[in-house]
């Protein structure tokens, strides 16, 4: 493809950004009708990626890129294919509509353009996650939609369960995206290669590597953890802090799904081997039930969804690692059913919970005359959910029989899994749909009516997709699903099924699976009652688990800190001196490297003894000064007698900076002094002042030593001779020691005077600090530092 | 440390110095001097106007939060090692222009700016220490 293609390609993976900076301006000034125009990004979006049909569906790739860190071969780069593609069309699809959706829902909220901008730039994130080719874009982007969803689900930040949930989330998805690293690493170092595209065709040499377990374990570590499989599921529940079309978005369409793209993406590098078929299915099977089971316990609208929504990436999981031959066809429908169906309930729950005022399935009836449209989505969206037809979600589920069933023990149960599983996500769908519309009118907190045209829009749009892209399933198979399914399976794959069902198994599974779930939606208050008991009778779950891991975290860091750390400056100070005088003594003793005694220079001047004279001066001044000031004072005259050996040996430059340094700590150390109410003089007693002389002769010999013994052998002059010889005709100054801190070596210079000012706030930081005597202590440490550091 | 001579001198002093500091930090390319040097000399000069007349003075003399001016002088730092974006060669690459101003020659430099910058973060993290320390000096 072209260089002008691949720059609109990159111009429309930046647009959520972009968007996103100019959202709070636009919402200032449109309020919630903002999101008209914003909704605009991701359709531009939506329609780039259609563009890519043609190409995508005749089997190839669309990749380009740039190179972003050449030495390491890391390159920022995007490759689409099936699997991206349909991806990206959901993100970008239902994100319009989330978009709309939002603005209806959280009309008149003082931080909307905030919501906007987030929830933009988590499109942004997710999009970027879905086409990324290089491992460093693909691990980036993946956790920037650990962090934006973490800004997303807190966005209620003044109520602490949702600040609770969003650091949970936060926390598991971003230890699960170190995990990601990790093997993302491992994979490169295994290969060679850094590209996604460039791995897939080395499938068989990564299985026959011995490392091969430890990467597959990091990569799922990463999958599961963004995906909430069973035992890290209990994020995603309380996520459902946040506002609705978060969770409409993020639980439904995008985010939890980046881990069943990822083992999607590598399915076909990492599949296909015994511990693969196992583990996927393993762990994705006990998360669907676990799932189901929660969701039927549950009565609040949003959490039975976000339930489902875990039992239903279980499913994904089971199905991606089943090993058959229809399971990845059967993964690659209900990935899109899902996405359809979960995302219009989630819209529907939150418009129900918007026009009356609470969300508790057992406080709401008999809504349907208020709210005719969005009963019939919800409808549609149910049907699709309990896999009947004529909605997408009845293809996904014969598949997923078609997929499963053998006469073998080993897929008979996992038959029967997925029997359990999807009669209660019937059951659910169901008594969401129905239960909050039909039956006698309850009397709700608010007055229901039918909402405006932004809370209903992505609802209905979405019911129309699932109904649409069912009778027109040729269509979505050749342009859809198929070329997803050949790029998750890496071979070429058609998908045929249709609305018209075949006499077999697969229709006999999908009664059996009704059946039970009108059993069970008929006894609904019962089974509740009976899940209630049973988890009860538990007590425990993943999610004490979660409080009580991160609290053993902050005690343990705490009684580490209390130890390592006790906050006494003189502690510091001498353990930091300490350490000097050994880093420099005990290499020389222990190579035998001292110097040789070195003979008295013959021709000493008289001025240059006088120098001499003025520093052990300084230095009898601080040994005899009877209170702490005069020692201080006194500690100058010696760093001015070494200011004057620079100038005497040529070193302008740093004898000036010694002469201002010296003055200056003088004045601060003064300064510091009158307001520590330390006694006047030191009042220690010899044993400790026996022990901090020892400690400072150590240091003064190390010095010396280390100085002579330097001295002693031919310097290497080649840096020396380098700088005086380029300096001028290179950097065109003369003055080589400024040349080098500027230009030679100015990165280094930047560095340090950001650290000079960083450590300049912390002083202030702790000046400001209120309680009296142990902040400026250490705030008088750091300044001596800093100000030591840079002479 | 409030006398009378050194309450009268002081300013005077400072003004000085600070001139001096820029020269220091002008000619620092060619001759001993530079932004790091230069700093200290105009951090030092504000500290003795502080201990002389009081922090409230030397706060309005300056105008801006010192440790704003820090903040801008590593901005500035950073900016002039950006500019060489514009030209494609790597960062920090010192890039110079001689223009013509008032018939003398003038070498202006991204380093210059660099230096500058280092000036401003030096005198601004050190004064804003000192008078930090110094205003508590007179609770």
């Amino acid at each position: 493809m072209g260089a002008d293609a691949a720059g609109t390609t990159f111009i429309i993976l930046m647009l959520p950004f972009i968007a996103a900076i100019c959202a709070p301006f636009l919402t200032r000034h449109l309020k919630h009708n903002a999101a008209w125009v914003l909704s605009l990004a991701p359709l531009a979006i939506f329609v780039h990626m259609l563009g890519f049909s043609p190409v995508v569906s005749a089997g190839e790739a669309v990749s380009g890129g740039f190179s972003w860190i050449p030495t390491f071969g890391v390159n920022f780069s995007w490759y689409i294919d099936g699997l991206s593609q349909t991806f990206a069309l959901l993100i970008s699809g239902i994100g319009a509509l989330i978009v709309l959706y939002a603005g209806g829902y959280l009309k008149g909220h003082e931080h909307l353009g905030r919501f906007f901008s987030f929830i933009l730039l988590f499109m942004g994130a997710m999009l970027g996650l879905v086409v990324a080719d290089g491992f460093m874009t693909l691990f980036v982007y993946w956790e920037l939609t650990s962090i934006t969803s973490f800004l997303l689900i807190g966005f209620d930040h003044k109520r602490e369960a949702s600040r609770r949930a969003a650091l949970q989330a936060l926390v598991v998805t971003g230890g699960g995206g170190l995990a990601l690293l990790a093997g993302l690493l491992l994979l490169w170092s295994m290969t060679g290669v850094t590209e996604l595209s460039a791995l897939l065709p080395l499938g068989a040499e990564v299985r026959a590597h011995p490392l091969y377990m430890v990467a597959l374990i990091l990569v799922l570590g990463g999958a599961f953890s963004k995906s909430a499989q069973f035992p890290l599921h209990f994020w995603l529940p309380n996520a459902m802090e946040a506002p609705t079309p978060v969770s409409a978005y993020l639980h439904s369409a995008t985010m939890v799904k980046a881990g069943v793209y990822l083992l999607m993406r590598l399915n076909p590098v990492l599949g296909d081997t015994l511990a693969w078929e196992t583990i996927l299915p393993l762990f994705g099977g006990t998360t669907l039930i676990v799932g189901t089971l929660l969701a039927i316990r549950q009565t609040d609208l949003k959490l039975m969804l976000a339930y489902t929504t875990v039992s239903s990436l279980g499913l994904l999981v089971m199905l991606t690692g089943f090993g058959s031959e229809h399971a990845i066809e059967a993964a690659v429908l209900y990935l899109v059913a899902h996405s359809m169906f979960k995302g219009c309930l989630f819209m529907v729950a939150g418009a129900i919970d918007h026009e009356a005022g609470t969300r508790d399935v057992t406080k709401l009836g008999g809504l349907k005359a208020a709210m005719p449209i969005t009963f019939a989505a919800a409808l549609a969206a149910a049907i699709s959910m309990g896999g009947l037809p004529p909605f997408f979600g009845f293809l996904a589920k014969e598949e997923i029989y078609y997929a499963l069933w053998a006469a073998s023990p080993w897929a008979i149960a996992f038959t029967v899994v997925a029997i359990v599983g999807n009669g209660l996500m019937l059951v659910i769908g169901f008594a969401l749909a129905l239960k909050p519309f039909l039956g006698p009118k309850v009397e709700t907190p608010k007055h229901a009516h039918e909402g405006p045209v932004l809370l209903w829009l992505g609802p209905v749009v979405l019911a129309l997709a699932g109904f649409l892209t069912a009778i027109l399933s040729p269509l979505a198979h050749r342009f859809i699903s198929s070329p997803m399914a050949s790029a998750v399976a890496g071979e070429e794959t058609a998908i045929t099924i249709s609305l018209i069902p075949s006499i077999g198994m697969p229709l006999a599974l999908s009664i059996v699976t009704v059946v039970f779930g009108v059993l069970v939606y008929r006894g609904l208050d019962r089974a509740r009652a009976g899940v209630a008991s049973l988890l009860h009778a538990i007590g425990w779950g993943p999610d004490r688990g979660f409080d009580q891991f991160m609290d053993a975290l902050v005690r343990l860091s705490f009684s580490v800190t209390r130890r390592v750390q006790p906050g006494r400056l003189d502690v510091y100070m001498k353990m930091t001196f300490a350490m000097v005088a050994l880093a420099l003594l005990v290499p020389m003793l222990r190579y035998g490297e001292l110097p040789s005694w070195p003979s008295w220079p013959e021709d000493t001047r008289f001025h240059e003894f006088a120098v001499l004279l003025i520093g052990l001066a300084g230095l009898v001044a601080v040994l005899i000064a009877k209170d702490r000031l005069t020692a201080i004072v006194s500690l100058g005259i010696q760093g001015f007698a070494v200011a004057l050996v620079f100038m005497l040996y040529a070193a302008p430059d740093l004898s000036f900076t010694q002469f201002m340094v010296e003055t200056l700590s003088v004045v601060i150390l003064a300064l510091v002094m009158t307001r520590l109410r330390l006694y006047p003089s030191d009042h220690r007693p010899w044993s400790e002042r026996i022990v901090s002389g020892l400690i400072a002769i150590g240091c003064g010999l190390g010095f010396m030593l280390y100085l002579i013994r330097v001295t002693q052998d031919a310097l290497d002059l080649r840096l020396s001779e380098f700088f005086t010889q380029f300096s001028k005709p290179i950097a065109h100054g003369a003055n080589i020691v400024n040349v080098i801190l500027v230009d030679f070596r100015g990165t280094d210079t930047l560095g340090e005077i950001a650290v000079v000012t960083i450590a300049g706030i912390a002083i202030l930081a702790l000046l400001r600090v209120r309680t009296r005597r142990r902040p400026r202590a250490e705030a008088t440490g750091a300044g001596a530092i800093a100000v030591r550091e840079e002479a | 440390m409030q006398t009378l001579i050194f309450r009268t001198v002081a300013p005077f002093l400072s003004a000085l110095m600070v001139v001096f500091s820029i020269f220091v930090l002008l000619r620092g390319h060619n001759e001993p001097g530079g932004g790091f040097i230069g700093g200290l000399i105009a951090a030092s000069a504000l500290a003795i106007y502080g201990i002389a007349c009081g922090v409230t003075p030397v706060r309005r003399a300056i105008y801006f939060h010192p440790m704003n001016i820090a903040s801008f002088g590593v901005m500035l730092g950073g900016a002039a090692g950006m500019i060489s974006i514009f030209f494609g060669v790597p960062f920090m690459t010192g890039l110079w222009v001689y223009p013509n101003i008032l018939g003398v020659e003038v070498a202006l430099s991204t380093v210059l700016f660099f230096d500058i910058g280092v000036y401003f973060a030096v005198v601004g993290t050190i004064t804003s220490v000192a008078l930090a320390l110094e205003e508590r000096d007179e609770i």
